[in-house]
């Protein structure tokens, strides 16, 4: 573990020690209790207060909200902007780092960037190819996988080094995850694949969505026998469907998504069917947050963003605890005592014509 | 969905097929096999090591790339990207998956065992996984492989290999002395 500074009680969010991180997502999840978090649909725009409205939804019901980075491979505006914006209003975003659209000097750069942004939390992915999204014709990168990843992004927190060896002077401290999908072949070796991660670097872990409980309890079984969900948090997606035809066409389009034909029978069957997805949902959590070994639940509704705090109020998986409230960021104290500084300059712009007389006078 | 971007070298879409994949399924299911004839050429590789630097490593490198990338190119679909991870991962190339993955499937592999992004191929990984069980070395698979120097693309893994485990033994003979 790394060595912290001492904590300054006057100052928000002080650095825990044994904690790699300031983030709430990491405080909620050591001291044991059940973290929520959800995922933020990114716009198709320039406008700040588009990303400002569709995290005002989730105010009060999770620990984190994830900013995917080109989720799909579709275009949208980029995690890194996203978090810039988030974290400015004090939210806490779990910044989703993919390696399909940038190469190891570009992904350093960025998480170097975050962390001064004041990014906690990074989630590091491989990435959907781009043939699913809706530019097919852009070339892949994937320089590094989401392990080399996972190493890269902890050799410069742990180390202070790039992948080059090259020292970095303030190292950027975030925790670390990681996804997993314990519903794809080969099932045998994914929970090998999860100590791989941990391995690696990976201090939670947020899966692909849960419809089927059996199977995952198959995985969590292999995992407990292995003994990783005492090295790592395990939190389990979840999220509601919005239709029986909405169901078949992810299962069939969506790489990675196991939807069992009950599920399908049950949305059928329904009269209200968007609400029977949103039941089903509740229930997967129900069941999810009494499985041992599971840390949290990571509720993705895309589109549907607005019923994250229903589900999570509903289903009563807080057990009361006190809800997530925005927090204000250490990191931008820096950012604001530079702002007063140059504000003192806006009121005495400089004059070019003096400025390179006085340098002249110098020599 | 539209047709796959990614193409493999060498490679139309058109004329992919299962059966282009036969050889290389083929040295996945034999990789038990296929590893010892690796360790017996790697030793082979170590007892030349006088011969090649009496050559020069540099000027050995053509001839033993071309045989090399002709045999590898034929069992494996090898990419050259000149630091082999074959006998890691259950004699199936990781460098074909189109994610270029080392360290393991991703998570959209079809419940039919294919790949996402390229629906009639089998995934690599889920190739490997099998592989890997039946070699002596098959763990190998669990551990976390470093990212791929992408400037050593074209040159030969084996005589990298064979330099390094040279200096290796160098470096125990002088330790030990």
């Amino acid at each position: 573990m790394i060595a912290t500074a001492p904590a300054d009680i006057s100052a928000p969010l002080p650095p825990q020690p044994g904690h790699t991180s300031r983030g709430r997502l990491e405080r909620v999840l050591r001291a044991g209790e059940f973290a929520v978090t959800a995922e933020l649909n990114p716009p198709d725009s320039a406008d700040p207060t588009e990303v400002f409205d569709r995290g005002a939804v989730f105010d009060g019901w999770v620990d984190g909200i994830n900013a995917t980075d080109g989720s799909g491979a579709n275009c949208h505006m980029s995690s890194v902007g996203i978090c810039a914006l988030l974290t400015r209003v004090g939210y806490s975003p779990i910044m989703q780092i993919s390696c399909r659209d940038h190469n190891r000097i570009a992904i350093q750069g960025n998480v170097l960037g975050a962390a001064a942004m004041g990014v906690n939390n990074i989630l590091c992915l491989t990435g959907d190819g781009v043939q699913a999204g809706d530019q097919p014709g852009a070339k892949p990168v994937f320089d590094l996988d989401c392990m080399s990843l996972l190493r890269t992004i902890r050799l410069m927190r742990d180390e202070g080094r790039f992948l080059s060896g090259r020292k970095i002077s303030s190292p950027p401290q975030v925790f670390l995850g990681a996804a997993i999908n314990p519903f794809a072949p080969p099932y045998d070796f994914r929970p090998l694949r999860l100590a791989k991660k941990i391995e690696a670097g990976a201090q939670f872990v947020q899966s692909q969505y849960c419809f089927d409980i059996p199977m995952l309890d198959r995985y969590m079984e292999q995992v407990r026998d292995l003994g990783l969900d005492e090295k790592c948090y395990i939190l389990i997606g979840v999220g509601p469907l919005a239709s029986a035809r909405a169901a078949k066409w992810i299962r069939s389009n969506v790489p990675g998504i196991h939807i069992p034909d009950a599920i399908i029978d049950r949305l059928e069957g329904a009269e209200d069917q968007k609400l029977e997805g949103k039941k089903i949902c509740i229930e997967m959590l129900q069941q999810v947050r009494e499985m041992t070994g599971v840390s949290g639940a990571h509720v993705m509704a895309y589109r549907q963003e607005e019923l994250v705090a229903e589900i999570v109020h509903e289903s009563g998986i807080l057990k009361g605890r006190r809800p997530w409230t925005r927090e204000s960021n250490p990191d931008f104290e820096a950012v604001t005592e530079a702002f007063e500084t140059a504000k003192d300059q806006f009121e005495h712009p400089i004059d070019p014509e003096e400025a390179v007389a006085a340098a002249f006078e110098e020599h | 969905m539209p047709k796959s971007a990614y193409q493999p070298a060498s490679r139309s879409p058109v004329t992919r097929n299962r059966a282009f994949y036969s050889v290389r399924l083929w040295s996945v299911r034999h990789s038990r096999g296929l590893e010892r004839v690796y360790n017996l050429l790697a030793g082979v590789f170590l007892k030349l090591h006088p011969f090649w630097k009496f050559v020069g490593y540099s000027r050995a490198e053509k001839p033993v790339v071309l045989v090399e990338k002709t045999v590898k190119k034929f069992l494996f679909d090898c990419r050259m990207c000149g630091q082999c991870a074959l006998s890691d991962t259950g004699m199936s190339c990781p460098m074909n998956c189109p994610k270029s993955l080392r360290n393991g499937p991703c998570g959209g592999v079809r419940a039919n065992g294919n790949c996402e992004v390229e629906p009639d191929m089998p995934c690599v990984w889920v190739q490997a996984w099998k592989g890997s069980r039946q070699m002596r070395a098959g763990d190998n698979i669990l551990s976390v492989q470093s990212p791929v120097d992408h400037s050593f693309s074209g040159s030969s893994a084996w005589l990298r290999a064979t330099a390094q485990s040279a200096e290796a033994a160098e470096a125990e003979k002088t330790g030990a002395a």
